[in-house]
């Protein structure tokens, strides 16, 4: 027997020990094979940093042959995608705010005559920039389409001048100047949000489980809704300092606007702040111990960081990858967030997104109350 | 109103197809103390968890204070008091905040002066500003029952309340419990200690899930019919070996250099006794009274056979 220095006995013992325990931790293994598993699928398949397809809202003050062809070409490209007919200004205007479209094309009154005559006129492209990534490619792509889109009707048209045929003018609204920090820098508050509401509320009654004290709160005349509410209330005053910490910085540092209305973007914030704390206690009505209740948060952070539009183009995802992160309440927080600092929304705007979020409440709710059991069954 | 404060019958409680309370049945009277006695993992715990409506009873019925055990948990939860095994209230919060916090969940009205009555009661005044969690085991004790009682529950329910405290704080705290009871409290206290039992009015002895005995301490060591022996020898450990499995001897407990020698059958066991002492093994021998522990370990040892 060694005394002193390493003994492969003791070594042994130690993995042997440490093998046994991380068979028994399920959650641990299961997290061990399911990470690699949700990553590849989400970065190999969900993620894509050239979104094609955008929807695009058209408003033809004008209609003729040559729109026509400029239109299929935009089309053709892939690029975009006309999902609607605008007939005012103002309809143009409401689907770039609310942030229903991501392009507006305006064909000019007069166009297909000025084009006959070669005055060379223009068609408005409007981008929503807020989040430039999402329009970049698709405004590269324009100069290729402005040469080629009417190389079919070439015999109709002024023989070649120097200048093409028409031009296009792309106004980036909303983030002109394409600022990666406007697009972020909001969202950071729903993801910030997301991390510290979810954990603290997931600890909250493993806690409580794991320090022996739920069985003498069970046993007091208290009900689950009490204690669920109990715990909500403390940290909605923690998130509502972190919102302003951000917000401030956002001001101060990054010079991000706030165009909407602070009123309804704090009612948002009440709102995205007391789903994620109820998302919380559903995890720890679930977990079993606090280092349960991390994983499960982590596990509800990944997709809610990738899926959402934070990090990736939400448009630029499969369908199935959309559905997913129609059903987390950061990506709705984000349409919030981006449409009131950046879009210029107020509450009609924000309570079309406030939905959603309401109802994943409801339903998280409604799922923790279930969950709580009163008796230690 | 019932005589009785608890009055349940046939409780059943299974976990993962092990029957863990089997048939239990327990009557206390108001203002009586019951000790709860069996050894570990007997169902002590799991009983009085369903007495307080904790747990929910898979066979049974009955009631606590009047209120039904398996459709008034609400009730039952107002009006008792429950003390885990294990402390249970929050170590990061002071003796003072503990209380207060209970006083708020019971909705005790004229709070601030309930919690400063109960900390004077229990001798916590001058350690109200301490953090529980840094309070050693008596102290954690006194704090758990003084929570226990500030609601002035009917019954208290105690489950093994003075595992690791020291005999002192052991005794204050029973001298405690009996104030309590004089003044019309219903106790059910579950314990592992002999002397503990002693302090009951009566004990009920519960081992595998069932009810084995009940009754005053002498009514239940008279019902075991047991005869006892003390032997008295230079080399007890020698002596017990050889008494091991003979006819009648059916308990050999060591005290010191004295020997415990139990059994049902009288006639057998002295029989028994007497040959030992013709094959020359020096010891001596008097008939001498059956402890409650005799009684216990003789239950527990017939019991297991049973399951077997």
């Amino acid at each position: 027997m060694s005394g002193r220095g390493l003994s492969l006995a003791r070594l042994g013992a130690m993995v042997v020990k440490e093998f046994i325990q991380m068979r028994r931790d399920r959650v641990t293994f299961a997290l061990l094979i399911g990470i690699p598993i949700i990553q590849l699928t989400l970065f190999g398949f969900a993620i894509n940093n050239d979104p094609k397809g955008l929807p695009t809202i058209v408003h033809e003050a004008e209609s003729g042959p040559h729109g026509r062809s400029i239109l299929s070409a935009l089309r053709n490209s892939g690029y975009f995608d006309l999902t609607g007919e605008a007939t005012s200004r103002a309809e143009v205007d409401r689907a770039l705010e609310l942030g229903r479209v991501q392009f507006a094309i305006t064909i000019p009154v007069g166009f297909e005559r000025a084009l006959l005559r070669g005055e060379s006129p223009q068609i408005l492209i409007e981008a929503d920039a807020s989040d430039p990534s999402a329009t970049g490619n698709a405004i590269a792509a324009l100069s290729r389409i402005t040469t080629d889109a009417l190389a079919h009707d070439a015999g109709d048209l002024p023989v070649a001048t120097t200048a093409p045929p028409f031009g296009l003018t792309v106004h980036r609204r909303f983030n002109p100047d394409g600022i990666t920090q406007y697009n972020i820098v909001p969202g950071l508050i729903g993801v910030i949000l997301t991390m510290t509401m979810v954990i603290t509320t997931a600890m909250a009654m493993t806690r409580e489980r794991e320090r022996g004290t739920m069985e003498n709160l069970l046993a007091m005349p208290v009900r689950p809704i009490e204690v669920m509410a109990g715990k909500i209330v403390p940290p909605i005053g923690m998130g509502a300092i972190q919102v302003g910490v951000v917000l401030l910085a956002a001001r101060a540092l990054f010079g991000v606007p706030m165009t909407g209305s602070f009123p309804a973007l704090m009612l948002a914030v009440m709102l995205f702040i007391a789903t994620n704390l109820c998302i919380g206690f559903t995890f720890s009505t679930v977990a079993r111990n606090q280092l349960q209740a991390m994983q499960m948060s982590f596990f509800f952070f990944l997709p809610s960081i990738l899926l959402s539009g934070f990090m990736f183009p939400f448009r630029g995802m499969p369908g199935w990858a959309q559905v997913i992160g129609e059903a987390l309440p950061l990506t709705h927080f984000l349409r919030v967030v981006r449409g009131v600092m950046l879009r210029g929304n107020g509450f009609p705007e924000v309570a079309v997104n406030a939905w959603p979020m309401l109802a994943v409440l409801a339903v998280v709710t409604f799922v923790a109350l279930n969950r709580y059991k009163q008796t230690l069954d | 109103m019932s005589a009785f404060a608890i009055d349940v019958a046939g409780l059943v409680k299974s976990f993962g197809g092990r029957r863990v309370v089997d048939d239990v049945s327990v009557r206390v009277a108001r203002g009586e103390i019951m000790g709860f006695l069996g050894p570990n993992g007997s169902g002590k715990t799991t009983t009085i968890r369903m007495l307080c409506g904790l747990l929910k009873p898979d066979a049974g019925e009955g009631s606590c204070l009047g209120f039904d055990v398996l459709r008034q948990s609400e009730e039952i939860r107002r009006h008792v008091g429950y003390m885990t095994q294990k402390f249970s209230f929050y170590e990061d919060l002071t003796i003072a905040e503990n209380l207060d916090f209970v006083a708020r969940i019971f909705h005790l009205s004229d709070r601030r002066r309930r919690v400063q009555q109960t900390l004077d009661r229990l001798g916590l005044a001058n350690r109200r500003h301490q953090l529980a969690g840094s309070l050693s085991g008596g102290w954690k004790q006194r704090l758990a029952l003084a929570a226990c009682i500030m609601h002035e529950p009917k019954l208290l329910l105690l489950d093994e309340p003075t595992a690791g405290v020291d005999p002192k704080a052991r005794r204050d705290f029973w001298d405690e419990i009996h104030l309590l009871a004089a003044e019309g409290m219903t106790v059910l206290v579950s314990t592992h200690y002999m002397d503990e039992a002693e302090r009951c009015h009566r004990i009920a002895y519960v081992a595998y899930g069932r009810k084995l005995t009940e009754g005053t301490v002498p009514e239940v060591v008279a019902g075991a019919g047991l005869s006892t022996f003390t032997l008295r020898s230079d080399a007890p450990a020698a002596l017990a070996r050889r008494l091991h499995g003979l006819p009648g001897v059916e308990l050999v407990a060591p005290f010191g250099t004295l020997l415990h020698v139990s059994g049902r059958d009288r006639q057998a066991l002295s029989a028994s006794i007497e040959g030992l002492a013709g094959e020359g093994l020096a010891f001596t021998a008097s008939p001498d009274q059956p402890t409650l522990e005799d009684v216990f370990i003789l239950l527990m040892g017939q019991s297991a056979d049973n399951f077997a």
